[in-house]
């Protein structure tokens, strides 16, 4: 979907249904078709969900991000904080580790717990971004690059010192009531469904707001700064507003990854930048950036890949990994989606007139 | 004649390089004024001081008698005093319908009017524009797979698409082919007596500029040297003697 097509009138194409109403129906089956594996097809979401809200930055607004993990991290604790504190002491709970006694919630405890703990989440990833944004979006470039790291790095730091929530040896997520196979089935599939309807969700928000005004005024500051503040755009503002909309999103799928993981290490789970914190940026890329469908092609495949490689190759995994994106690096410079668009242009909603091939 | 655009007495520099020193101009409303002077006379500095692109250092700067000395680039731009750039500047991996509709004017602006799509007008009224500097049969390509020239026509198309009170051109025909140039000449002073901008003009193909111009001001080491007619400058020694580097 190009602004062309949306400075036409636009709207939702046929197209678009069909792929919408295709997708949703393989996405609503996968999990009774393949019980084996709901947790790696909840994860999948998260995925789709971390790749969307990096490229709005990376792809859309031409800042790298490599500080995206921080609104999901704070999500991710703030919901913990929610679901455990008001149930239990949360300063003995987390001391006592995983040799303390499983926290047993009722259902009523427990989902008067995550609601709460998910508008929470999305709070903080929000507000976050906010305050951040007024300070380090004024760094350009590399500068803004280096800038997120270290604000990541800084971040899981105040977490991995922090007692309340166990500091780094961690803490456990309360578990949905109820045992047994049956109810372990029921648990893993109510997060498939929160994450798919969030994935949904976020890439329904991001598609509308790509087509607006607002969108145009992203890419614009992405394409040339300088123009855009010339002409009058209120570049910071701008800025500011679309790494808040990637802090909310991101901030509820923390909250939903800490629940389908359970364990949450400062480090390795919540505020995992060189894994999660990188393989964002990957699939955005992968797929190409900047474009509506890249950022799920790239998680498709870079899920795909990794789950795959972590089962039939583990302990070559990494290699196999770096040896797929240096392949795609190489080959589809411009992604995924950037190798369609340069192939056939028509099929993207470019638009090549007649007259305009005479013309050049 | 009021001003519209007033510079009064504005000195800045870098370091102790003194780019311009007590420069003063005026352009009235509706006027075509030019901008001549060596390389290095600080005439790109002057025009970065008045869209605040960097803080004078003393004088002062008025636009529709209100005072901008101290605002920043974007609110200057959304009063209406819009510049181009010498490099020219366009949104390249955007298509020129894009370039176009992002540059419909901020004035008044808010988060809330930026979520939604542009109206129709917006799209009737970039094709018009593009068709006005022969760019219609582009519309669809990116901005960066133009060429070089085309690209400093749609960077006008988009500067028109803004409607600005008044425009400061950086070496408007700069790398543009010569039968084009007769072609923009044309198009520049049509948007001032159809649209009546206020043009102000850095150039250094003399025959555009005294074509072009109803007045003119020479710039040499950063300090005003003459000001005059055209026919006037063309013959002034002061002038010659600059360009041809008589001390």
């Amino acid at each position: 979907m190009t602004g062309a097509a949306a400075l036409r009138g636009g709207g939702a194409s046929r197209r678009f249904i069909v792929f919408c109403l295709v997708f949703g129906a393989i996405s609503i089956a996968a999990p009774f078709l393949f019980p084996a594996i709901v947790k790696q097809l909840s994860i999948f979401w998260v995925m789709v969900i971390v790749a969307y809200t990096w490229d709005t930055m990376g792809g859309q607004l031409g800042y790298n991000s490599f500080g995206n993990i921080v609104f999901f991290g704070a999500g991710l604790y703030l919901s913990a904080i929610v679901q455990i504190a008001p149930f239990t002491d949360m300063r003995a709970y987390t001391a006592a580790g995983e040799q303390g006694e499983a926290l047993a919630l009722t259902m009523g405890q427990y989902l008067g717990g995550l609601a709460p703990g998910l508008v929470a989440a999305a709070l903080i990833g929000f507000a976050l971004a906010i305050v951040f944004g007024f300070v380090i979006l004024g760094l350009r470039g590399h500068y803004f690059a280096i800038g997120t790291l270290a604000l990541g790095i800084f971040i899981a730091q105040i977490f991995a010192n922090w007692e309340y929530v166990g500091a780094g040896s961690g803490l456990t997520m309360p578990d949905l009531p109820g045992r047994g196979r049956a109810s372990d089935q029921t648990k893993s599939l109510v997060f498939y469904f929160l994450c798919f309807a969030l994935a949904a969700v976020t890439i329904l928000f991001l598609r509308w707001l790509y087509s607006t005004r607002f969108g145009l005024a992203i890419n614009a500051i992405r394409d040339d700064e300088d123009k855009a503040e010339a002409m009058g755009i209120a570049t910071t503002v701008y800025k500011v507003a679309a790494w808040s909309v990637s802090g909310f999103f991101l901030g509820i799928c923390g909250a939903l990854y800490g629940n389908i993981v359970r364990f949450v290490d400062p480090e390795e789970t919540a505020f995992d930048g060189p894994g999660l914190g990188v393989w964002m940026v990957l699939m955005a890329v992968l797929g190409g950036k900047g474009s509506l469908w890249g950022p799920l092609i790239g998680a498709v495949l870079f899920h795909a890949t990794k789950e795959l490689l972590w089962t039939y190759l583990l302990g070559f995994q990494n290699i196999a990994l770096g040896l797929l994106v240096i392949i795609i690096v190489v080959f589809f410079p411009e992604g995924i989606m950037g190798w369609i668009r340069s192939r056939w242009p028509q099929l993207v909603g470019e638009r090549v007139d007649a007259t305009a091939e005479v013309a050049r | 004649m009021t001003a519209l655009l007033s510079v009064d007495r504005v000195s800045k520099s870098f370091g102790g390089v003194t780019a311009n020193r007590d420069v003063s101009v005026n352009v009235g409303e509706g006027e075509i004024v030019g901008l001549i002077g060596p390389n290095g006379s600080g005439k790109t500095t002057l025009f970065n001081t008045i869209v605040g692109f960097h803080p004078v250092d003393s004088g002062s700067i008025s636009f529709a008698g209100r005072e901008i000395t101290k605002l920043r680039v974007p609110r200057i731009a959304r009063r209406g005093l819009l510049r181009t750039f010498q490099q020219t500047r366009i949104y390249p991996k955007m298509t020129c319908m894009e370039n176009m509709a992002v540059s419909t004017p901020h004035r008044g602006a808010r988060l809330t009017t930026m979520l939604r799509r542009h109206p129709p007008e917006v799209a009737d009224k970039s094709e018009a524009l593009l068709e006005f500097v022969g760019l219609y049969s582009k519309r669809f390509l990116r901005g960066g797979d133009l060429s070089f020239g085309q690209q400093k026509l749609l960077e006008f198309a988009m500067a028109l698409m803004n409607e600005p009170r008044m425009l400061l051109l950086d070496e408007p025909t700069a790398g543009i082919n010569p039968t084009l140039i007769n072609g923009l000449i044309d198009r520049l002073k049509r948007a001032n007596a159809d649209l009546g901008i206020t043009l102000f003009v850095i150039e250094h193909n003399m025959r555009v500029i005294m074509n072009l111009a109803t007045r003119i001001y020479c710039l040499a080491h950063g300090q005003l040297l003459a000001e005059g007619p055209p026919e006037e400058i063309q013959n002034d020694q002061r002038v010659i003697d600059a360009y041809l580097g008589a001390e």
